[in-house]
């Protein structure tokens, strides 16, 4: 066994190597990124092949076809990610796998590195019932990434790791297993009843997986990674996540040694364990982020069992914003009826520092000439990456901002339903991961947006991971170069303009020119990211 | 001592992720229990940056609670100065006399006055002298680790610091680094 202070990211990786990872793919977000930036490093070394994959969900049928093939899959996105891949998620706990397939989530509660939504994707375990872990810092990262492959080897179902950005960003020492090349060929066999999902078979799988869960449940009650820690009493404290670490803190300041009962499995949950856990208890406290699932559940099971424990959970800790141990000492005093004196929280007045195009970045060249050479009312769509600083002074630009690939499929409807200019902004990584769809969209439906691709060459915001657009993939290995020109000519594009937005006149000539035309529009701004540039010349 | 608890804070691009993975690894060496929370992300657009480490006889959450820092080390004065509502009684400040405005940001003489009202601060042109003496002003991380050291307003020694660099910087700025943690660690 090796230690040494990990990132829970890097614990992943090491979790993942150590239980003979064959195939990783995986669209880049934060705070999930690390974990195929670092495969891309290592992958060669270990025999093991690595993707950025265009989006999450060709990422997960990647995976798919790895594990249907046999060969160990982990796949790795942020929070939102789950979203875009889930049409394949739900077919796939259906089927479930041929070799263990585990799908790491990256959720971001207080949207440290998010817009769009506070999204808690533990939901997910719902609607497709496959399992899903919470670790809380990184040795449960890689002690639960090995587990999750364990499980899907065992009951041949995808398992979801879902880590908050205080654990996948924590750091503490890791003990782990040093792991050695492998040289894996998958084979693919024809399973027709395993992997085709028709009815009236498709029903006949709905039981087979709710069997299996049945079973998984079974596990879940005996697994080491539900414990109870602290003394025996009458009060008590049910935590997940990140969560146990604040609880344990708070517990600490109030000088109490309460038993807590620490879940590492979210789904399918240990009914039996907490059932007795809490039965004998007064009171219990729920500790966890953002939505009640964990504590909707557990009232449900105290409900169905007639225990009459008095179970306290979001009615005194937030759904907004990641938790910490002040927040949970302020709720356990409260539970107890202990008068404490809290922490008057201070926030600083000074105006935040937001974060801003870096100097010389091609965007520069862009945002402000489109504000000025649009008509007055020109609404301006803004999308997901180093584009989204367009949202900030001095730009204040964007009318509305949504997910990925959304600005175009947006602006196509504003179009269709005023007689307004809309220009449509997105960065190419983000065109080639959904934008597509949208830009054919608007094209079919004779549209009229223009629509503005910043190509950097790169997708940036995420710390500069390869795209199809930049002839290179993950493992470092040259492919063609995709031309978003030419795909939009495909797509039925009109009006194709690629210019270096150095250039600031042609620019303006073109954006005049294109917003006077009644048809759909594209200009690509190429010019490369200024960070990218600056390394290559080091 | 039963746990350090340690605020770091500047802006992207200073190189706080660094002198938390030498901190984090001095405390191992030392034979503390440790850990340490980061954002990545956003801040790398030139946003602020915070980060937390915590080490001690036994630490279960790796982030530092309102009001609990024994030290704000900040590598901007503005940055120092946001953070400062943080701080306790026993928090003191070592700040790096650097300023880096950014729009609608209070100018430097009213935050260096109202800097000068906490308790227990040490103002430190650390970037200045780096740049003067080692022609880089990055390494200011490490001279203000070195003064950190020094004053004893960290508890870690001078040879658990200097392996922790070399455990984790690459063999190329060694000499840098550690050149520039002991300028600091003299005081100069």
């Amino acid at each position: 066994m090796a230690k040494k202070i990990l990132l829970g990211n890097e614990a992943i990786v090491r979790g993942a190597l150590a239980s003979g990872v064959a195939f990783v793919s995986g669209y880049p977000g934060c705070p999930s990124a690390e974990i195929g930036d670092e495969f891309g490093k290592i992958a060669s070394k270990y025999g093991i092949y690595a993707e950025w994959s265009t989006n999450e969900k060709t990422a997960l049928e990647a995976a798919i076809g790895a594990s249907f093939s046999g060969l160990k899959s982990l796949v790795n996105m942020k929070s939102f990610g789950i979203n875009v891949c889930s049409d394949s998620l739900l077919p796939l706990a259906y089927t479930g796998t041929k070799a263990p397939m585990v799908i790491f989530v990256g959720d971001d509660p207080s949207c440290h590195s998010s817009a769009q939504s506070e999204q808690d994707s533990r939901g997910y375990a719902h609607i497709a019932k496959i399992p899903v872990l919470d670790p809380a810092d990184p040795q449960e990262c890689y002690d639960f990434t090995k587990l999750s492959f364990e499980i899907s080897e065992k009951f041949n179902v995808p398992v979801i790791l879902r880590v908050t950005t205080r654990a996948t960003h924590q750091k503490m020492p890791v003990e782990f297993e040093e792991s050695e090349k492998h040289n894996i060929q998958g084979k693919f066999e024809r399973n027709v009843h395993q992997f085709v999902t028709m009815p009236p078979r498709v029903m006949e799988m709905k039981k087979e997986l709710l069997e299996k869960l049945e079973k998984i449940s079974q596990f879940t009650e005996k697994s080491k990674i539900n414990k109870v820690v602290g003394k025996s009493g009458q009060v008590g404290v049910v935590a997940t996540g990140v969560s146990y670490l604040h609880t344990m803190e708070a517990l600490k300041m109030l000088g109490l040694d309460l038993p807590v009962l620490k879940l590492g499995f979210f789904y399918p949950l240990p009914e039996k364990m907490i059932a007795s856990f809490i039965k004998d208890k007064k009171k219990i406290l729920v500790v966890e982020e953002l939505d009640p699932y964990l504590e909707n559940e557990i009232k449900r099971l105290a409900k169905e069992q007639n225990i009459k424990t008095e179970i306290f959970g979001k009615d005194i800790l937030t759904r907004i914003g990641e938790l910490d141990a002040i927040k949970v000492f302020a709720a356990l005093a409260k539970m107890i009826g202990k008068k404490v004196a809290l922490p008057k929280i201070k926030v600083s007045d000074i105006p935040r520092r937001t974060a801003r195009l870096c100097e010389g970045c091609p965007y520069w060249y862009v945002l402000p000439v489109l504000k000025r050479i649009a008509p007055e009312g020109t609404i301006f769509g803004g999308d997901i990456g180093c584009n989204m600083i367009g949202v900030l002074p001095p730009h204040n630009m964007y009318d509305y901002l949504f997910d990925m690939g959304a600005s175009i499929g947006i602006s196509h409807g504003i179009s269709k339903s005023t007689n307004q200019k809309v220009i449509s902004i997105m960065g190419d990584g983000t065109f080639f991961h959904s934008g597509i769809a949208g830009l054919i969209n608007a094209s079919y439906n004779k549209s009229k947006p223009l629509m503005v691709v910043l190509d950097n060459r790169i997708t940036a915001m995420t710390g500069h991971q390869t795209n199809p657009g930049m002839g290179k993939t993950l493992m470092g290995e040259n492919t063609q170069e995709l031309q978003i020109e030419d795909i939009a000519r495909a797509c039925g594009v009109k009006n194709i303009k690629v210019l270096d937005p150095i250039n600031v006149k042609e620019l303006e000539t073109t954006v005049k020119d294109f917003l006077a035309k009644d048809e759909l529009s594209l200009i690509v701004c190429k010019r490369i990211c200024a960070l990218l540039e600056r390394r290559q010349k080091k | 001592m039963e746990e350090f608890n340690l605020i770091l804070t500047g802006v992207g691009g200073q190189g706080i992720i660094t002198l938390l993975q030498i901190i984090d690894q001095a405390a191992l060496v030392a034979g503390f229990e440790v850990r340490s929370s980061e954002l990545h992300g956003l801040s790398q657009r030139g946003g602020g940056v915070e980060a937390h480490i915590r080490f001690g006889k036994k630490i279960n959450s790796p982030m530092v609670s309102f009001g609990q820092a024994d030290l704000i080390f900040a590598l901007e004065i503005t940055e120092a100065l946001r953070e400062s509502v943080k701080a306790g009684k026993q928090t003191k400040f070592l700040v790096n006399d650097y300023y880096l405005p950014f729009t609608n940001s209070p100018i430097k003489e009213e935050v260096i006055e109202k800097l000068k009202l906490l308790n227990s601060l040490y103002l430190v042109p650390a970037s200045q002298i780096c740049k003067d003496k080692l022609q880089n002003e990055l390494v200011c991380t490490l001279y203000l680790l070195g003064f950190a050291v020094f004053k004893e307003i960290i508890p870690l020694k001078k040879e658990s610091v200097l392996e922790a660099i070399k455990n984790v910087v690459p063999e190329k700025y060694q000499d840098l680094n550690i050149k520039a943690f002991e300028l600091g660690y003299a005081n100069k």
